[in-house]
């Protein structure tokens, strides 16, 4: 590695008051033509270039960002991690990813704070006492780690909890993954910008693909704000933005985009020192770094592109998380933002050629493409580059939705979609 | 967050209201002579238009009447609302 940081590298630029970093990403013009391209700068979009280049020997590629790299879903998730699905296709994609998370800083020699801290999943009825259960056996037998924790457990995990018999929606007990937790999401778009930068690949921001021109059934290239650039593969990972390229190429998905909203607190000290989800009351927690109280929220029920989402949809969220913590009843809260996320009927992700040639789509990953990250990378570069999906993302094509074959993880994953 | 012209009740809140995805789509007259792919179609696929969008919505929480709503999804701009079974507006 060029510029490898380390604690020499950070004492060596201390002596010249940090102003002589090199830059970790270079600012490319596009070239005229390149061997593929990935739409969208995201952290899947630049994870699929890093694998592109790393895994597969592809380094005259081009990743195309209309804004600048991490500023869309990257940017405005919560940052859980977590493998805990029930169903083996969805198991086997999660915890991919999740093995890799646990090397990725080494790998890219870039911090992105990964923290194993534990994502645990409250049970407040007997059917989910039931369900959950259920998908902690299920967990266990794809090798998973799961446990089933009873009310006094949770507490025990969690003690600022209101275990109390008497609340709306009363705690029966939960499920916790140890392995799960946060990372950086700003660090791990950067992290992969720069290994991909390294190994060649041009990372071009403000630059909106506009169209995409086919000879028949085979894609030639992107007609762009930077003018057009020729091509034979092109990987789409746009998001919420999927259908909208998709419509460029003459295709339609089964998708739709909706405002997906999160919130941070003021920032308090240590309170809550792992991620706390629950899913028939649709509220979760957890405490970056910096203090703050990191709260997702749910989906409005429409298709929109606002990157705003309703009050009445926080509202619901916010007495959820009043009931269950009481003591953050005074707490004030900073900000508040939406994301668009692109979700499937069976809110399972696309990994997927098409029926045109060369044209890849990635998206559907609705309310949790975060924790997949590195992994959707790593199996959409396998599948461009082989034209081909790895055996973990064969379940996840587009033809699904035809063949009736879904991976219905619709309330079966640990969080209400 | 919006507020929705409710064709039988007036204006109100949009959390009265759910949202019945994209309209206009046509149930098949003949469903057991589909393919495969065309149920697909009629089942999944969707324009999810970043733009102007024709839309069924729900008063569930007021007259429980159904409508359409022609809606801007870039700036949840409502253009027009309409009844069931009347033309939509040509944009």
């Amino acid at each position: 590695m060029k510029n490898k940081y380390s604690i020499f590298s950070l004492i060596k630029n201390a002596f010249s008051q940090h102003e002589n970093w090199k830059q970790a990403w270079g600012d490319p013009e596009p070239k005229r033509e390149y061997e593929a391209i990935i739409i969208g700068g995201g952290g899947h979009g630049l994870a699929t270039a890093y694998y592109l280049a790393k895994k597969h020997n592809m380094r005259n590629i081009a990743v195309l960002e209309k804004g600048w790299i991490g500023g869309g879903n990257t940017g405005r998730n919560t940052t859980i991690i977590r493998s805990n699905y029930l169903w083996d296709a969805s198991a086997g994609l999660y915890d991919h990813a999740l093995k890799i998370w646990e090397n990725l800083s080494q790998e890219l020699n870039y911090n992105i704070m990964f923290s194993q801290r534990g994502v645990m999943n409250l049970a407040h009825n007997l059917q989910d006492v039931r369900d959950l259960k259920r998908r902690t056996h299920a967990n266990r037998l794809n090798g998973i780690d799961a446990v089933w924790l009873n009310t006094n457990q949770v507490k025990e995990f969690c003690p600022i909890i209101n275990t109390s018999p008497d609340i709306r929606y009363p705690i029966l007990g939960g499920t916790l993954q140890r392995r799960a937790g946060t990372a950086r999401h700003d660090a791990v778009a950067w992290g992969y910008a720069r290994g991909a930068d390294e190994m060649g690949v041009d990372i071009i921001q403000n630059c909106e693909v506009k169209g995409i021109k086919r000879n028949g059934d085979q894609v030639e290239g992107v007609e762009t704000s930077k003018g057009f650039i020729k091509t034979n593969k092109i990987g789409v990972v746009a998001a919420g933005h999927s259908s909208v390229i998709a419509n460029m190429a003459g295709l339609k998905l089964p998708l739709e985009s909706k405002p997906l909203q999160a919130l941070v607190s003021e920032p308090v000290k240590p309170i809550i020192d792992t991620v706390v989800m629950s899913n028939a009351v649709h509220a979760y927690v957890s405490q970056s770094d910096k203090g703050e109280l990191v709260i997702g929220a749910g989906t409005d029920a429409y298709v929109s592109y606002t990157q705003r989402g309703s009050h009445d949809v926080v509202e619901g969220t916010l007495k959820a998380i009043l009931e269950l913590y009481p003591i953050f009843s005074r707490m004030k809260m900073l900000r508040q933002w939406g994301g668009i996320v692109d979700i499937c009927p069976d809110a399972s992700p696309i990994i997927s050629k098409t029926n045109i040639k060369g044209l890849y789509f990635n998206c559907g990953w609705g309310t949790g493409g975060f924790k997949a990250t590195p992994g959707s990378g790593d199996l959409f570069a396998h599948t461009i580059a082989n034209d081909e999906p790895h055996k973990l993302n064969a379940a996840f094509n587009l033809n699904r939705f035809v063949s009736g074959d879904l991976v219905d993880e619709h309330g079966a994953a640990a969080v209400a979609h | 967050m919006f507020l929705i012209n409710c064709p039988y009740c007036g204006e109100r809140d949009q959390s009265e209201f759910s949202c019945g995805g994209e309209a206009h789509i046509i149930r098949p007259k003949q469903p057991t002579e589909l393919s495969d792919d065309q149920w697909a179609e009629y089942l999944f696929m969707r324009k999810n238009i970043k733009g102007v969008q024709f839309e069924r919505w729900n008063h569930a929480h007021g007259c429980r009447k159904w409508f359409n709503m022609v809606r801007d999804t870039k700036n949840d701009k409502i253009h027009a609302v309409y009844k069931m079974g009347e033309k939509p507006p040509v944009e």
